[in-house]
């Protein structure tokens, strides 16, 4: 698929925002989300992972995003920004279809992991999340040993045969979450003992341990302290090596640290997208420039 | 001016106003503590006063008076053959001897209407012990043994100073001779009180002094055995079910305010419906602890689905969606982390169903769980009573032996529900999370 092709399939979606031709083309259903605003930027990379086409979320009644189209790169960290309530969160979980567990929602569009439909009915949802990982705001470690909580993820796949691969799986997983020198000697405690940045290394640690291609991290670090936050950003940058990220932060600077491109949403809408360094000393969209210089949010 | 600054509440000096109220804000708070106390006190003394009640009536029924009595075990009357077979020393006269025994202690006492009296003093079991002897020691047999034999149910009331002396004879259910007689054998040391092993080890009598809860007790057990093992897979798997499969929909919704109605459900009609349902259209036996069981089921379910939903829905969703999150199907998650994160408070749920259960009464009345068995069940469908039908019984029965049996079975039943709920209270300070 051409880049320019969904440049233009993108601009003709988004031509719908005009109210008078809205009106006429779309169900009742939909007419809340009229107001909705164009991305400015370039959604599309050269190398996408997963493509997100027209993503419309409603709770309900209630749109909660709107026609979001954004292309995620392989082995690119992808932050998604935007004030409280924006539906950064909401997209993010539409990506390994967390949203699903929600009966009220209801997602339409078109969101592709490679070339597969993630929605389509022949996709299954376990082998979607063994290939999307997720690590989420709160750390939330199983309440069994640390060994347990990595090794959980590969039993229940089957991805390992026998006690010694699993062990070797289980150090290797932990070692690249930079936690294995802190627990080598206390695998059987319950992981809930570690503090909150070493149990979010163990999240994370749980989540590469069934090797997935991306990984979605819902504020990873807003419920840690600046040390352990540091640590798990550095971990971010080396995961990159190996997998695509999307983070949503509610932190700027973070994004800025971390992230390659950056996501701006407001109210539902994707306003604005690009490389991180464009977004944040060169904002094109005067919603992105207020959000980034601190006028609300 | 000045009056409309003051009247301004800004303006106001806070302090003041504050230090105005305190004192009713101290009052208001005392009183009610106050308040708490007095119905804290007040619910301790009706608890005490309960228990004081049922343990002052209850405790005498753990002892129960033995009369020592000179037997010869005379071949004459046990085996005149002489060939010690067991037909013949089992449907022997032991009674003879028992009688013959009595006689040796009151040389004295003649005539029909008072050897009757006389004989009175000892149960009737007497006769029974003492064959149970021979049978199992047959060279007892040319011997003589003193041996102590259970008072009957009259004398025991006697010694345990339940009855007026001063009242008139005809008034009394022992008679002045037996008074006598009672009197004369305690200060030769010949009457003692003994602990009371047949509570525990017999089924129900007619005779007090015989009567125990031993087949009420297994009939207890054995139709909590049947309800456990009915209400509690079931009830989980449902509130499994509901609270995690089940679609969010209307039918749902019937069915969560149906269950909610039946744990509200008087439990008389779980008996009416047991006995129509199990009974008259399936035919399974009256009386039956399996039956009992049922029934109990029914009442329990309900108890059991609303406490494991409860502890379902109290394990916090980042569990779920950690699982889900790498990848666990959905029964994946229940089984894996749900449910044994929930068992504890399933658990404790359950156990407070079953003591419930083992204190009910009203529903197996209606399925024939009153009938007067003597026999200790052996079976889920043989003929059985349970511990509160039991005392429900006894209380019924006028002998003043039958007041004191009755309080000790409350005893026994409350120990029971106590050990219940402890074992409920433990459960749930072990296995509290800490996430």
């Amino acid at each position: 698929m051409s880049t320019t092709i969904i440049e233009v399939k993108a601009s003709l979606d988004h031509n719908l925002a005009n109210p008078e031709t809205r009106q006429s083309a779309l169900s009742s259903a939909q007419i809340t989300d009229y107001d909705h605003r164009q991305t400015v930027g370039k959604i599309t990379v050269d190398n996408p992972k997963m493509i997100c086409r027209n993503v419309n979320v409603y709770y309900a009644e209630k749109q909660a995003i709107k026609h979001v189209s954004l292309d995620i790169g392989a082995n690119e960290v992808i932050a998604f920004i935007g004030p409280s309530g924006c539906g950064k969160s909401t997209v993010l979980r539409c990506l390994n279809r967390m949203n699903d567990t929600i009966p009220i929602c209801r997602v339409t569009g078109e969101i592709r992991l490679e070339s597969e439909d993630i929605y389509d009915k022949k996709i299954d949802v376990v082998q979607l999340r063994a290939r999307v990982g997720m690590v989420f705001q709160k750390p939330n470690p199983f309440p069994k040993s640390i060994y347990e909580n990595v090794a959980y993820g590969p039993r229940i796949h089957g991805m390992v045969n026998g006690k010694a691969e699993m062990d070797e799986l289980v150090r290797a997983s932990l070692e690249r979450a930079g936690l294995l020198k802190e627990v080598d000697k206390r695998m059987n405690e319950p992981g809930t003992s570690l503090s909150g940045g070493q149990q979010q290394r163990l999240c994370i640690a749980r989540a590469i341990a069934v090797n997935p291609e991306v990984i979605l991290m819902d504020e990873p670090c807003s419920a840690l302290d600046p040390i352990a936050t540091a640590k798990i950003e550095e971990l971010i940058d080396e995961l990159r090596e190996n997998y695509t990220i999307v983070i949503v932060t509610h932190s700027m600077q973070q994004a800025a640290r971390v992230s390659q491109r950056t996501a701006y949403f407001h109210l539902g809408d994707l306003i604005e997208i690009g490389e991180t360094d464009q977004i944040f000393t060169n904002p094109r969209h005067k919603l992105t420039e207020d959000y980034i210089t601190g006028r609300f949010g | 001016m000045n009056k409309t600054a003051s009247s301004n509440p800004l303006q106001r000096d806070i302090k003041t106003i504050v230090n105005a109220g305190l004192v009713r804000r101290h009052a208001a708070e005392r009183r009610f503590r106050w308040y708490g106390l007095i119905a804290v006190t007040l619910g301790l003394a009706f608890v005490v006063l309960m228990f004081g009640n049922i343990i002052s009536k209850g405790y005498p029924a753990f002892w129960q008076t033995y009369i020592q009595v000179p037997i010869q075990f005379d071949p004459a009357v046990i085996d005149p053959e002489g060939k010690r077979d067991s037909q013949a020393l089992q449907s022997a006269d032991y009674a003879a001897l028992v009688r013959t025994g009595m006689r040796r202690m009151f040389p004295a006492v003649e005539g029909r209407m008072e050897l009757r009296a006389l004989y009175g003093l000892v149960s009737s079991a007497g006769a029974l012990d003492l064959q149970k002897r021979v049978l199992q020691n047959p060279d007892l047999i040319g011997t003589e043994q003193t041996i102590w034999l259970l008072a009957s149910a009259n004398v025991d009331t006697l010694i345990k100073g339940n009855i007026d002396r001063s009242l008139d004879e005809t008034l009394r259910p022992i008679k002045d001779d037996q008074i006598g007689w009672v009197d004369r054998l305690q200060s030769a040391g010949q009457i003692e009180k003994q602990f009371n092993t047949i509570l525990f080890n017999s089924g129900d009598s007619r005779e007090p002094e015989q009567a125990g809860i031993r087949g009420a007790l297994m009939g207890s057990f054995y139709t909590l055995l049947v309800t456990f093992l009915l209400s509690f897979p079931i009830g989980v798997a449902t509130a499994v079910y509901l609270e995690e499969f089940a679609p969010k929909n209307r039918w749902t919704d019937l069915i969560e305010v149906n269950i909610n109605n039946l744990a509200a459900v008087p439990s008389i009609v779980f008996g009416l419906l047991g006995l129509a349902v199990f009974i008259n259209f399936f035919g399974l036996p009256r009386s039956a602890p399996l039956v009992g069981g049922l029934v109990l089921s029914l009442m329990t379910l309900p108890v059991i689905i609303i406490a494991g939903r409860a502890a379902l829905t109290s394990v916090p969703p980042s569990i779920r969606e950690a699982a889900l999150g790498i990848g666990a199907s959905k029964l994946q998650m229940v089984g894996h982390h749900v449910l044994p994160l929930a068992m504890p408070g399933m658990l404790t749920g359950s156990i407070i169903g079953m003591a419930r259960a083992l204190g009910e009464s009203a529903p197996l009345l209606m399925i024939g769980m009153v009938a007067f068995i003597v026999d200790v069940p052996k079976g889920l469908t043989d003929p059985a009573t349970v511990l509160p039908v039991q005392i429900y019984l006894w209380s019924d029965l006028p002998e003043r032996a039958f007041v004191e049996r009755t309080s000790a079975a409350i005893m026994v039943l409350l120990a029971f529900m106590i050990v219940m709920n402890g074992l409920a209270i433990i459960l749930r300070k072990r296995f509290e999370r800490r996430w």
